[in-house]
């Protein structure tokens, strides 16, 4: 009986609430990871592509929760999931129109395209804290619990109860269609081999004539969807500021270079990793462990090595481990 | 010319503030102009010579404000007692973890290697919490409301700025050492990390500097206004100057503040000066221009590049403690990515990267900008709503959202600047 308490309680605070996160960090990364391959720069704006996205979503969320339209027990967001990506397309297409195409044309380094995604950091930021301001917004509805604490009790008849919120199932099961989704194009489609082919190599690329210019907008049709899914899940399963969706760019870009930045499945596996050792290192672990151990040596203190408010060191170590032991990150990405 | 040109033109915009809208103002601009130009000295240090990618420099600015604390803040007697000694040895067991780890690491090899190293690691941290956690706990129960933390050594408040550049140095060698000579977005996500790590430190660790309590009160190295008005001496002066007491001590406090600062950003202007044009300068640009070539000539790249990344660290750090020295106040809450990182960052490119007097130019011109671009907005968005009825949702939503402009401010001329002139307004010869 203990056992199995402790693995419902193990589930409850580590397992579901990482891999949950995992899977927003994940199509995070992969936006990042896209960019990379076939842009050859890292977006700083990211992070707040993702805010933009989802601020578009939240805007349409209330819009459709003031006309009295729901999706009963899901959150309306589901159905403003698609305007938010349309008016984050629309901003990317834009920034990319007046921004960066005129340096992709200059073939400029990459570093300077990183500075320019600087100052798109700026405006986005900007943009957001000017369109709905800079507080913390919550605008999941629906019902709030697939399985909640107590009934979970009840039904098992265990002491521990195992919550499962109807925003983490939909997180994991979203994530998972919108990555077999992006799999199946990448894999499949003639787009997408050219996209694949595009960020393998360039000049063979444009010899065989591949068209670059809609490789290019392809690939931010799929990272302004990407971002907004992301941030959408995240901000229904957590809530949305603009500050706090900045600071995500810290786990995402360690996702993408822990898993190998360019390589997509790395992202995804880096995703996770960053994911279970934030909640991991985080959790304190008194709960879990006093049901593993025997009674003689039950610990005394939390057994929490690092405080919550550390997590980003969490993805900051290993992103330092991985750089120092395996450059190339877990999947072999582009290396220079 | 150019040069002379451009920083008349900043001079008289800070001078018209100082005309249209009061000196205090205006020499609160010149001061933070300062500050922020000894921290665009040091990014251009890092970017304009070497071609290093800093996104960290809000971690060493902190650092900096952390010296502050240290160095002039009487130590605070009854907190020592209560754990002091036993905080100390616990960061010293926690120093000799690493250090025993990374021994373990270099002298073996095989299995022992990985196990042994974990294992040396996890023992070192159940015994570093064990004799840290304690100790903290109770210097964090001495009069929490008040103190609640060890206090610094009580130095005078000027030696904490050559102290924040030594910090900032520190953590900047061991970034250096692990970051650099990999590729250049990695130094940049692991400076940013770097960066949010040290204000989380600040902000969770009450013993070190009370956390978001916030330490107040922090020594001056100038006069207090008080005390000004209260001296009969200043007083009669400032009636000669035709001035009542209060504001001309402001003003008087506020002008030695400048001063200082303008020594401070002289003498490292001077030394950056001579660093650019002496071999050591040259070579450094040969390096950033051609690492391949620089290598084949024999140049130690990575080793250069430790050295000049450790050098502008520890200048963002001497900003950073001469900052928290005018704020009179350490604030963790108060450091923000954008403000500390970002916005300096557009000082040096739009300043003009790899020219020393560019990146001070551009300091002094950002940091007005970023100043005044609330009133700015504020009257544009007037303007706007003049049309709209009073009470209005979108007039009220308008209003509120011109504090936010100065983002996007900043956002659309770095976007300008690298378009139009992507060499800066003074660019490097």
């Amino acid at each position: 009986m203990d056992f199995l308490n402790g693995l419902v309680a193990l589930a409850n605070f580590v397992l579901i609430p990482a891999i949950a996160y995992g899977s927003q960090l994940a199509l995070g990364a992969l936006g990042v990871t896209l960019i990379y391959g076939i842009l050859r720069f890292s977006n700083f704006a990211h992070g707040d592509t993702m805010a933009v996205g989802t601020m578009f979503a939240v805007l349409t969320t209330w819009g459709l929760q003031a006309m009295g339209v729901s999706l009963g027990p899901f959150p309306t967001a589901l159905l403003a999931i698609p305007f938010g990506i349309l008016g984050a397309t629309a901003l990317v297409l834009l920034t990319d129109r007046y921004v960066y195409k005129f340096y992709r044309a200059q073939k400029a380094k990459p570093v300077i395209l990183v500075i320019v995604s600087m100052g798109v950091m700026f405006i986005y930021n900007g943009l957001t804290r000017i369109i709905i301001g800079p507080d913390d917004y919550r605008f999941a509805d629906g019902e709030r619990f697939v399985i909640s604490a107590r009934t979970f009790r009840d039904m098992t008849g265990l002491e521990e109860g195992l919550a499962l919120r109807t925003t983490q199932v939909i997180t994991v099961v979203t994530a998972v269609v919108v990555v077999a989704a992006l799999f199946w194009f990448l894999n499949k489609t003639r787009t997408g081999k050219s996209m694949r082919a595009f960020s393998d190599n360039e000049d063979l690329a444009l010899l065989s004539g591949i068209n670059p210019e809609r490789v290019v907008l392809v690939t931010w049709l799929i990272v302004a969807s990407l971002a907004t899914v992301a941030g959408v899940l995240y901000g229904l399963d957590k809530s949305f500021k603009a500050f706090t969706y900045f600071q995500l760019l810290l786990p995402i870009f360690a996702a993408a270079i822990v898993g190998g930045l360019g390589n997509p499945l790395g992202a995804i596996a880096g995703g996770f990793v960053i994911a279970f050792s934030e909640v991991g290192i985080t959790y304190a672990w008194k709960k879990v462990l006093t049901y593993f151990m025997p009674p003689a040596l039950e610990p005394d203190g939390l057994v929490q090595i690092l405080s919550t408010e550390y997590k980003f060191a969490v993805s900051f170590v290993i992103l330092v481990i991985v750089l120092l032991f395996r450059p190339t990150g877990l999947f072999r990405g582009k290396s220079l | 010319m150019r040069t002379v040109l451009l920083f008349a033109a900043v001079a008289g915009l800070i001078l018209g503030t100082g005309f249209l809208q009061s000196w205090n103002s205006a020499l609160l601009i010149l001061n933070m102009g300062l500050i922020s130009a000894v921290m665009a000295l040091g990014v251009n240090l890092q970017w304009g010579l070497a071609g290093l990618f800093n996104v960290g420099v809000m971690g060493f600015v902190a650092l900096g404000g952390l010296a502050v604390v240290l160095i002039s803040m009487p130590p605070v007697g009854t907190a020592w007692q209560a754990g002091g000694g036993s905080i100390l040895l616990g960061l010293v067991l926690g120093a000799a973890t690493i250090v025993a780890a990374v021994l373990v690491w270099s002298r073996t090899s095989g299995k022992l290697r990985g196990w042994g190293t974990a294992a040396v690691l996890l023992i070192g941290l159940v015994v570093y919490r064990m004799v840290l956690d304690p100790a903290v706990e109770s210097v964090e129960a001495v009069d929490p409301a008040l103190t609640g933390y060890l206090g610094g050594l009580g130095l005078p408040v000027l030696l904490a700025w050559p102290v924040g550049g030594l910090l900032a140095a520190g953590a900047a060698y061991v970034i250096g050492k692990t970051a650099l000579g990999l590729r250049s977005d990695y130094l940049a996500i692991a400076t940013l990390g770097i960066a949010e790590i040290v204000i989380a430190i600040l902000k969770n660790e009450d013993w070190l500097a009370r956390g978001v309590k916030n330490v107040i009160g922090l020594p001056r190295p100038v006069p207090y206004e008080v005390d000004l008005q209260n001296d009969p001496a200043f007083v009669e002066r400032a009636a000669g100057f035709r001035m009542d007491a209060t504001t001309a001590s402001t003003i008087y406090v506020k002008i030695e503040y400048g001063l200082l600062f303008a020594a401070v950003l002289i003498l490292l202007l001077v030394l950056a000066q001579l660093a650019l044009n002496s071999p050591w300068g040259r070579m450094m640009r040969a390096i950033r221009d051609n690492e391949t070539a620089a290598r084949a000539m024999g140049k130690d790249v990575t080793a250069r590049h430790l050295q000049v990344f450790i050098l502008g660290s520890a200048i963002c750090g001497v900003a950073g403690a001469m900052m928290t020295t005018l704020d009179g106040q350490l604030t963790p809450g108060s450091y923000q990515p954008l403000r500390y990182t970002f916005l300096i960052w557009v000082m040096v490119i739009v300043g003009g990267s790899g020219n020393n007097l560019g990146a001070v130019l551009g300091g002094f011109l950002i940091w007005f900008l970023w100043v005044q671009v609330e009133p700015m907005g504020q009257l544009l968005m007037s303007v706007i709503t003049a049309g709209m009825a009073d009470g209005s949702w979108l007039k009220a939503h308008l209003m509120d959202s011109v504090q936010h402009m100065r983002l996007l401010t900043m956002g659309v001329i770095l976007l300008l600047v690298l378009r139009l002139n992507p060499r800066g307004l003074l660019p490097e010869r």
